[in-house]
């Protein structure tokens, strides 16, 4: 198989598995609606909805990655510029802190989705921990010297710069790696990527809904739970595993990459979860209806990206 | 139509424009929106939180001295978003400046109003000028609705060209009450009263 071919019958893949969950949520909303109490009928309603956004997101993904590299670097920017706005709004800031968020939005989001197009490595991984480090809170100081919390702004600006901007970025980024003997497939692993996160997320929800007893950290998500974890990870890892044929892994490399995978995205939902209690809200946004906002969505993304990137490139890329 | 499409897109991936109607529907009926003041970007911002088959027969007030001041601007402002100018310092011998919008309001339009005047740089309204008092008693029939712009001043300070991108939504609260008795000075404090009562709903 050609990794076009591939790559088609991992969307026809997903479509397939969409369809029956459309499917089961369509009989689940019936069932609901004429023996369900209040409570349930609301699950199932959030259940379709979030149906309904997924056939939404792998249509637009599905289409930015037959239009190949360009789209998907336009696409996952627009991604990183969305989930910033959430940040940013959620977090208190002042006048003062107009610079750095103007520095944050307009030059450094494009210029760290720019390097990755040129495929350079090299400035990719410093820009934003060096450059934009070092340079925004310096710019901030000299254009509008405001010291009123002054380490607590620039500080929160700079975590959302690194969670949203960097930390993603580290998925689309998969596409500059040189893997040999897997040339011209990179789409692939992004797709992967993409694709075990989604699956852990989806599995852990399904698992935590129907065996869920004990939570893992009630005060932070109470969504949260052992048996979700355990039962959504491992079903995630085992398909990560058997999907070992769109990577260049073998297959049990395939599960010890899917394992870091669904550890990764577990702690960045669990830590992003935290983030939100202690800015007093339970979604990040509104964008995508049953979900949230766009960071509701990627928070397991953003923490899984660049561990996985990195693993990749330290055993794969000579 | 085009320019109108390219600003309302802007506006929307810079900073949502999310429209929350909290005390109100949308509907066709004649409507004086009047919302709390704090950047350039206000009525562009509030315009395009409507629904597209409200938006024709809305007009925003814009004031003369910004956005009359070069072709360019006015273009945006009249085809952009539809707005009506505002003289608002106003010699005495071009009589009431308050007349292009009424005659917007004769025409069975709706329009959009900013009652504080001026840009406003914090989260609450200042005080309101009298002109919404005296277009609400032209206009009898005409709803009231107050509006909250959130976040807009955080997107937007005093003398910067360009917004950061920040959600703002755009909160539409319950129409006022009319009561034909009630003075002037007591109907304005009402009406900023509304207006800050719909930026402390929480939804």
């Amino acid at each position: 198989m050609n990794p076009q071919q591939t790559f088609y019958w991992a969307l026809a893949g997903v479509a397939s598995v969409l369809l029956i969950a459309t499917f089961i949520g369509w009989l689940m909303a019936r069932r609901a609606q004429s023996e369900g109490n209040e409570k349930g009928r609301n699950t199932v309603a959030n259940l379709n909805a979030r149906i309904r956004a997924w056939w939404a997101m792998i249509a637009l993904f599905g289409f930015a990655f037959w239009l190949n590299k360009p789209a998907v670097l336009v696409l996952f920017a627009l991604v990183s510029f969305m989930a910033l706005r959430e940040f940013v709004t959620l977090t208190p800031t002042r006048p003062g802190d107009y610079r750095q968020l103007f520095l944050s939005f307009f030059i450094i989001l494009p210029v760290q989705y720019f390097l990755i197009g040129i495929d350079w490595y090299g400035l990719f991984s410093i820009f934003i921990p060096v450059f934009g480090f070092l340079i925004v809170p310096a710019y901030t100081v000299v254009r509008a010297p405001d010291i009123e919390d002054f380490l607590t702004r620039i500080a929160k600006v700079q975590w959302g710069v690194m969670l949203a901007v960097y930390c993603i970025s580290h998925a689309p980024a998969l596409l500059l790696l040189k893997i040999p003997g897997y040339e011209g497939q990179n789409l692939l692993l992004l797709f992967y990527l993409l694709l075990v996160v989604q699956m852990s997320d989806v599995l852990q929800y399904v698992f935590g809904k129907l065996f869920g007893k004990t939570p893992v950290a009630p005060l932070v998500s109470p969504g949260k739970t052992v048996e979700g974890f355990i039962g959504g990870g491992l079903s995630a890892t085992l398909l990560g595993a058997a999907l070992w044929w769109m990577t260049p892994f073998r297959p049990q490399q395939a599960a010890g990459m899917s394992f870091v995978i669904v550890l990764m995205g577990f702690l960045g939902g669990l830590t992003l979860s935290a983030i939100k209690r202690s800015l007093g809200v339970k979604d990040w946004g509104t964008m995508i209806e049953g979900h949230g906002g766009v960071l509701d969505r990627l928070d397991s993304v953003s923490f899984a990206a660049p561990i996985f990137f990195h693993l990749t490139r330290y055993f794969f890329v000579p | 139509m085009l320019i109108s499409r390219g600003m309302i897109l802007a506006v929307k991936l810079l900073i949502g424009a999310y429209p929350r109607w909290q005390g109100c529907a949308p509907n066709e009926r004649q409507r004086i929106y009047f919302a709390n003041h704090s950047s350039h970007l206000d009525a562009l911002t509030l315009w395009a939180a409507l629904p597209p088959a409200l938006r024709r027969k809305t007009h925003p007030v814009a004031a003369r001295d910004y956005w009359d001041t070069t072709p360019w601007r006015r273009h945006l402002a009249v085809s952009g978003f539809n707005a009506v100018f505002l003289d608002r310092k106003p010699k005495a011998s071009d009589g009431d400046p308050l007349q292009p919008l009424a005659d917007v309001l004769a025409r069975g339009d709706s329009l959009i109003l900013f009652p504080e005047g001026t840009r406003h740089h914090d989260a609450l309204p200042g005080e309101f000028k009298g002109g919404l008092y005296r277009l609400a008693q032209r206009f009898p029939e005409a709803e009231l609705v107050p509006v909250y712009l959130e976040n807009l001043y955080r997107s937007m300070p005093k003398g910067t060209p360009i917004p950061v991108p920040l959600i703002c939504s755009v909160r539409f609260g319950a129409v006022l009450e009319r009561d034909a008795d009630e003075a002037k000075h007591d109907f304005l404090i009402r009406a900023r009263e509304a207006v800050i009562n719909t930026a402390s709903q929480t939804t």
